[in-house]
């Protein structure tokens, strides 16, 4: 493996990432983004020809053909991503479904579309995350820092009208990331629940068919605030990781 | 003992049996195993996640259906190949008995094995009908995508439903390599890693490949374990020599853990971050130089993993011990009861070492329990104290040092 030191070295350097939801809007440009910033980036995506395509266009990525909604999906991504990367630092939860297309009030919504949204927003980043945080939380004790973004929506916080299924989705979603940041604060693994705005996406344009792109963010802008959140929260922790090494080799344990 | 037939990681009545320092059996519910250990102690766990290493297929020059187990690694872990010395056996899954599954056809070199779209060819025979060399096709992410898709945990026939995946990780699976859970870590959940934290007792993790546990076979069992891949942290190693400099105990969750330890123990410099091949056996004669204490399954007497019990403690103890567990129905295998090990004054020649070597750094008497026979064991184990020391820094490597198949990466 290669091995160049930088004096100024980007935290996310080699950091071993996985993105769900990887081949489209937000995901890909997360995958791009990350990748330039020297990122070891893997991600998972339900259509194999979008994956092929993607892992085309950014040499050096893994492409995982897999739909995240899908119990028996979980172990499966998590031995191909943990065996190819070693381990894993930062894992982002982006993959998300809108609930009925066209948006419809709760009225309208069948209940199979509120157990579609649950299951892709809120059990699938579950799941994955329970199979992914022994490898998390190894790379916290290594030092290494360990991140979990969970992809939030203003939709989580206000009650819009017609956005029933995605909202209450993204609202349980939300919820888990502070409960998980809470509880495995001591294990040093971190998650950041981040609402990236209306940006211009397929998953959007699904839900407001006549937006004008122009009111849009593009997902390069939202990918690298989200990006330069990880940065900086790995930063902190790799901080955080060499005090508690250094702790540990001249200190009693208190 | 009962066979523990559902795969239940954590069931509520799963019990403990202890055995102190002294050779003293007592009894717990197994959720209270921290209560064992004090404020400073090193709990040392194996974080290898379980590969689905079971391959249903086809061996192409006869026809034949035959079931694959990988067995040990042959490439590097995460390396651009696959190969592994594998298992073979003819028809049927893991509802026969191994006992009495039938033998593949008659294998060659050369031979190729198809499991829907994965292809493996025997790249050599291991001087067993049973026990190959195999290459897969493929760079090393496509076999792990198709092992994914195809692959199924091993499995033995006391446990009836087909294993997920899930009931093969433990808790803390983090490293895809292992061939078989390494069970005894099933006992660690989310909550013992919170209350080791609250209660000042360190926690670290290495990762080693457990092997197969039985084939069925007397004249393979006998060669169990083969040669394990394990990789110690940095991290990892500074705990634990930070937990001798203390004086604090080394608390191995699973005999792999002690195998890993033991076997980067008795390497020029010592137990430090490097990847390895665990090569040796550890039986009643292996002095322990790190380890002092084990949890693990209620192993039969004869398996590999009961030899290395008897490294922590006497056959007069362990007897004691399993007659308490047939007993009182202790349940057994991966998914079975557990035992927590100390172990007896043997493995304490070690601290005299230390103790000659540099008072400075002396290992005071501090086990949980009061250990009576101490001195004694301490005296007849004197007699080994030269070998020790020399061993531990350095002087002789009749380790096999020179014959390991073993590379060292410092600083990783």
């Amino acid at each position: 493996m290669d091995d160049h030191s930088t004096a100024v070295r980007s935290p996310l350097c080699k950091s071993r990432i996985l993105v769900t939801g990887g081949t489209s809007g937000l995901g890909r440009a997360l995958v791009r983004d990350f990748r330039a910033r020297g990122a070891h980036v893997a991600f998972v995506a339900r259509t194999a020809a979008r994956v092929e395509k993607t892992a085309a266009e950014e040499p050096g990525t893994l492409g995982i053909v897999a739909d995240v909604a899908d119990k028996h999906a979980i172990h499966a991504i998590a031995l191909q991503v943990l065996g190819w990367h070693g381990g894993l630092d930062v894992l982002v939860n982006n993959a998300s479904s809108l609930g009925p297309v066209p948006l419809a009030p709760l009225a309208d919504t069948d209940c199979e579309a509120l157990e579609d949204a649950l299951a892709t927003n809120v059990v699938a980043p579950f799941r994955l995350t329970k199979a992914l945080l022994g490898a998390l939380a190894a790379s916290a004790r290594e030092g290494r820092g360990a991140i979990v973004v969970n992809v939030s929506s203003d939709a989580a916080v206000n009650a819009y009208a017609n956005w029933g299924a995605y909202g209450a989705s993204k609202a349980a979603l939300r919820h888990l990331s502070r409960i998980w940041d809470d509880e495995l604060r001591g294990v040093g693994v971190r998650f950041l629940s981040i609402d990236p705005g209306d940006m211009d996406t397929p998953l959007h344009a699904l839900a407001v068919p006549d937006a004008d792109p122009r009111d849009l963010l593009a997902p390069e802008t939202a990918a690298r605030t989200i990006v330069d959140a990880v940065a900086d929260a790995l930063r902190v922790r790799a901080t955080v990781g060499r005090n508690v090494a250094d702790r540990a080799r001249v200190q009693a344990p208190s | 003992m009962i066979a523990a037939s559902r795969a239940v990681q954590r069931p509520a009545s799963a019990r403990l049996l202890v055995i102190d320092a002294a050779g003293r059996v007592t009894q717990s519910p197994r959720a209270r195993w921290l209560d064992f250990l004090e404020r400073g102690d090193l709990v040392v766990a194996n974080d290898a996640a379980t590969l689905p290493a079971s391959l249903a297929g086809v061996h192409a020059r006869t026809g034949q259906p035959i079931e694959m187990r990988l067995a040990a690694w042959r490439s590097p872990v995460s390396g651009e190949t696959a190969a592994f010395d594998a298992i073979v056996f003819g028809s049927g899954d893991y509802r026969t008995r191994t006992e009495d599954r039938p033998s593949p056809p008659e294998l060659a070199s050369g031979d190729e094995f198809v499991f829907g779209t994965l292809t493996a060819t025997v790249v050599e025979l291991l001087d067993h009908p049973r026990l190959v060399r195999v290459h897969f096709d493929g760079s090393g992410a496509a076999f792990r995508q198709h092992l994914a898709a195809r692959g199924r945990p091993i499995q033995y026939a006391h446990v009836r439903e087909p294993l997920e995946l899930w009931d093969a990780w433990t808790s803390i699976a983090a490293v895809p390599v292992a061939f078989e859970p390494p069970s005894a870590g099933f006992v660690i959940a989310w909550r013992d890693v919170e209350s080791m934290r609250e209660r000042g007792i360190g926690f670290a993790t290495l990762t080693h490949a457990a092997g197969l546990s039985s084939t069925g076979d007397a004249a393979l069992d006998r060669r169990l374990p083969l040669d394990e891949w394990y990789r110690i942290p940095a991290t990892t190693a500074a705990a634990i020599a930070k937990a001798r400099a203390e004086r604090m105990r080394v608390v191995a969750i699973g005999t792999t853990v002690v195998r890993a330890i033991e076997h980067a123990a008795s390497q020029p410099g010592g137990v430090r971050a490097a990847e390895r091949q665990a090569t040796q056996r550890i039986d009643a004669q292996t002095p322990l130089r790190i380890v002092d204490a084990l949890v693990t399954g209620t192993h039969e007497p004869g398996s590999s993993h009961h030899e290395l019990l008897r490294a922590f403690a006497s056959d007069t103890v362990l007897d004691a011990a399993a007659r308490t567990l047939d007993r009182d129905g202790y349940r057994t295998h991966e998914f079975g009861d557990s035992m927590l090990v100390f172990a007896d004054g043997r493995a304490k020649s070690r601290h005299a070492v230390q103790a000659c070597a540099n008072p400075l750094v002396a290992r005071s008497s501090r086990e949980a329990f009061p250990v009576s026979i101490a001195t004694n064991r301490r005296a007849a184990a004197g007699s080994r104290l030269a070998m020790l020391a020399a061993a531990e820094y350095g002087v002789v490597s009749s380790n096999g040092a020179g014959s390991d198949p073993t590379s060292v990466t410092p600083g990783v």
